[in-house]
């Protein structure tokens, strides 16, 4: 980063928006960020074969993705990403190359449908990211206290869980506030940083 | 950021469809020479070095150039030059080797950056 500033260029960060499919990452992106696309076409990993058919096609060795991020520039020369990771499972290579150098992951969960992101709870903390879980408060949605959410998925003490409404700036500002100083505290053991 | 691109140009890009595949561009390689890794949010800054003469630059890897006389991260380039990513990866390694990029390789391990993190926690709750 001082590198970076020694050329007068901008120090650059990125925070993963996670969950499963309709829980609101890019309702959550477009509320504070400037949303802007990105095409990646990536050689076909082991993950992706046999889930993308390739049959009749042995020439195809690459798999789009189209993908959006979002973009806050701030006036101290910083410029934070903020990165959905794409739900469907033929995408999962791309969570490693989001992953890498991230400062940790916002798992957005909603409450009618909690297992759907255990795959992103699974990943994160296998990998080492520090994560936090944001309860979208959908209208009509049954409210639980987050305590109960815990036990639901299976988290360690240390995980903050906040409510947020994903539509409201200030929300998932205060979502965002919350993983970066969960990332700052204490609580987390210097072994959980690494990405494996 | 603006684009340095006549808009005539990327409405024909998008209606017509691509018309080359995508790798054709860096004749088949989809990894940077030398095995340079460039991370999404790494910055790329087009060096003051005259262009070697061997050196035959096609017209996207002179887009990037001309994108990146500013120090530009490496996700805003690809977003701007609505290439794909490993393809822009490919093209900025071969730029990196001639000495006409530099690329400014963004702090792995983030979450043990306590300076980093101030930086984006005051910016955040500025907003």
């Amino acid at each position: 980063m001082d590198l970076n500033h020694s050329n007068g260029g901008p120090s650059t960060a990125k925070i993963l928006i996670s969950g499963g499919f309709g829980v609101g990452k890019t309702t959550l992106v477009g509320a504070i960020s400037e949303i802007r696309p990105l095409r990646t076409e990536e050689p076909m990993s082991d993950r992706s074969v046999g889930i993308d058919d390739t049959r009749g096609v042995s020439a195809k060795t690459t798999t789009t993705v189209a993908m959006d991020f979002g973009r806050i520039s701030f006036p101290s020369q910083l410029v934070l990403y903020l990165f959905g990771t794409p739900g469907q499972a033929r995408f999962w290579f791309m969570w490693d190359e989001l992953a890498i150098g991230a400062i940790g992951a916002v798992v957005l969960a909603d409450t009618r449908r909690v297992a759907d992101c255990f795959a992103s709870i699974d990943y994160f903390e296998h990998n080492g990211i520090p994560f936090i879980i944001a309860v979208n408060c959908f209208d009509g949605a049954p409210r639980f206290e987050p305590e109960d959410i815990r036990i639901a998925l299976s988290l360690g003490p240390g995980v903050p869980i906040v409510l947020c409404d994903v539509r409201q700036r200030d929300s998932v500002k205060q979502v965002l506030v919350s993983l970066v100083r969960y990332v700052m505290s204490d609580s987390r053991r210097p072994d959980q940083m690494s990405i494996g | 950021m603006t684009s340095h691109e006549g808009s005539g140009d990327r409405w024909f890009d998008r209606e017509a469809g691509p018309v080359v595949r995508p790798y054709a561009l860096t004749m088949g390689r989809t990894r940077p020479a030398g095995g340079a890794s460039f991370d999404l949010i790494d910055v790329v800054i087009a060096t003051s070095d005259r262009m070697p003469e061997h050196f035959r630059p096609g017209p996207e890897h002179r887009r990037i150039l001309s994108l990146c006389r500013r120090p530009t991260p490496i996700v805003d380039l690809t977003s701007e030059i609505d290439l794909p990513l490993g393809v822009v990866r490919v093209l900025l390694g071969d730029l990196a080797s001639e000495g006409l990029v530099r690329v400014m390789s963004t702090q792995k391990q983030p979450a043990s950056d306590q300076r980093l993190l101030r930086m984006v926690l005051d910016g955040l709750e500025s907003l």
